[in-house]
């Protein structure tokens, strides 16, 4: 029998909480016997070369390229996981959403303290992906299946949850495990 | 001839003085109903309606309904906790709360609520409202992105210390904490050691210079959920 495809993408996170994954520690090589990584920054495979059960997703959207990568994992993904709070709602990131994006503009390339941008220019190179007006939560762009909150979810959440859901099992988090922060 | 009156709470049976709530009543007998606009010190408001219950099948505040005898109160019954949950949900898309880097986080009643309620994330869309901070104080400040309008600020200001240094204002979605001064919260007599400052549920009002003292792990809330504190005193165990 093969094994389950996992794959993972960091949006508009900080990576903390594919860290968290990380810090399941020795319990990695339990969970290489359990699942094959597809696409996932752990891999460094780009592209979905096959069929996924779960996804995980770290952050939220603020620009076009996170739309994107979304919309493909939703594509070729079962299970669709929130994996901590800036996927669930916009997080840090989110911040912004105060802010018009020329204002953010300004700040960041032209009038911030620490700016140094002699062309005054804003980048607008065809390559840069571009901002969205908002930071959007994952579940306003696609149907997300799951939601594991933390910031980021600890080690011991993110390897109960998965480890109840490759083994087809009821996930009863213990009090300690479900937090905010 | 006793004069306590007797009632039951998911059919477990309460002793309740005459006058008592059915929120007070619970709390001596060691029922923990959730609620966040509710304080044992302030005069019950009845606005978050998170401790609804159902009297006689009736949907009610447990914190403004007085106790009557023979009443058959439902309280843990799947549909008022999803009722419950639909609405912690509600204030938490209402509003800017950023758990991650909130001072109050591990020692908030609205976090503390949700966790116990089970909720992993709001099923509702975020509205990420425009709110106002207000830092002009030297001791305190109020950040309207974390209020949720339990209006305990309110009361706490007006019966224990006597000031009367916040109110409402506007309606609907547009409603708010205002202060009592013509613009700033520091031209008001509000102190750091007030109520009104300590008795804010969420992180809406803070003491400044106080804020991540405690560890996580050791925060209120960090490894018994919110109401553990009134379900020890449970006799019927």
């Amino acid at each position: 029998m093969t094994k389950p495809k996992v794959a993972t993408t960091s949006l508009a996170g900080c990576f903390g909480c594919h860290m968290s994954i990380l810090d399941i520690d020795d319990r990695i090589l339990k969970l290489v016997e359990l699942i094959d990584f597809n696409k996932s920054p752990v891999t460094d495979i780009k592209k979905f070369s096959e069929r996924c059960l779960v996804g995980l997703v770290e952050g939220g959207c603020c620009n076009e390229e996170n739309v994107h990568v979304l919309q493909d994992f939703r594509k070729n993904c079962d299970v669709l996981i929130s994996v901590g709070d800036c996927a669930i709602m916009g997080g840090i990131p989110a911040m912004r959403n105060g802010i018009s994006l020329k204002e953010c503009f300004q700040e960041a390339y032209q009038d911030g303290v620490t700016v140094y941008n002699p062309s005054g220019k804003i980048p607008s190179d065809k390559e840069l992906p571009l901002l969205l007006d908002k930071v959007y939560p994952c579940s306003a762009i696609v149907k997300m299946d799951y939601h594991m909150p933390g910031c980021p979810p600890s080690a011991d959440t993110i390897w109960e949850t998965l480890v109840a859901l490759l083994t087809n099992k009821p996930l009863d988090l213990p009090y300690e495990l479900i937090k905010y922060d | 001839m006793s004069d306590k009156i007797k009632f039951t709470i998911d059919d477990v049976e309460i002793e309740a003085e005459a006058g008592q709530t059915i929120l007070q009543a619970a709390d001596a007998a060691g029922v923990y109903i959730p609620r966040l606009c509710a304080n044992k010190n302030l005069t019950p408001h009845g606005s978050c309606r998170v401790c609804t219950v159902k009297v006689n099948g009736r949907s009610q505040a447990a914190c403004t309904q007085p106790v009557a005898p023979g009443i058959n109160v439902e309280s843990e019954s799947e549909e008022i906790k999803a009722y419950r949950k639909s609405l912690v949900e509600m204030l938490f898309v209402e509003g800017n709360h950023y758990c991650m880097f909130c001072e109050k986080s591990g020692n908030c009643e609205l976090q503390a609520v949700a966790y116990r309620l089970g909720i992993d994330a709001p099923k509702h869309e975020y509205l990420f409202p425009s709110r106002d901070v207000d830092a002009s104080h030297p001791e305190i400040f109020i950040d309207r992105n974390r209020c949720i309008l339990c209006g305990r600020c309110v009361r706490a200001s007006k019966e224990l210390d006597g000031k009367n240094v916040f109110q409402f204002v506007g309606r609907g979605i547009h409603k708010k904490v205002a202060v009592n001064s013509d613009a700033k919260l520091s031209d008001t007599e509000l102190a750091g050691v007030d109520m009104a400052v300590s008795s804010c549920p969420v992180g809406a009002i803070l003491r400044k210079r106080v804020g991540f003292a405690i560890p996580v792990g050791q925060r209120l809330y960090d490894a018994k959920p919110i109401g553990s504190d009134i379900e020890a005193s449970r006799t019927d165990k």
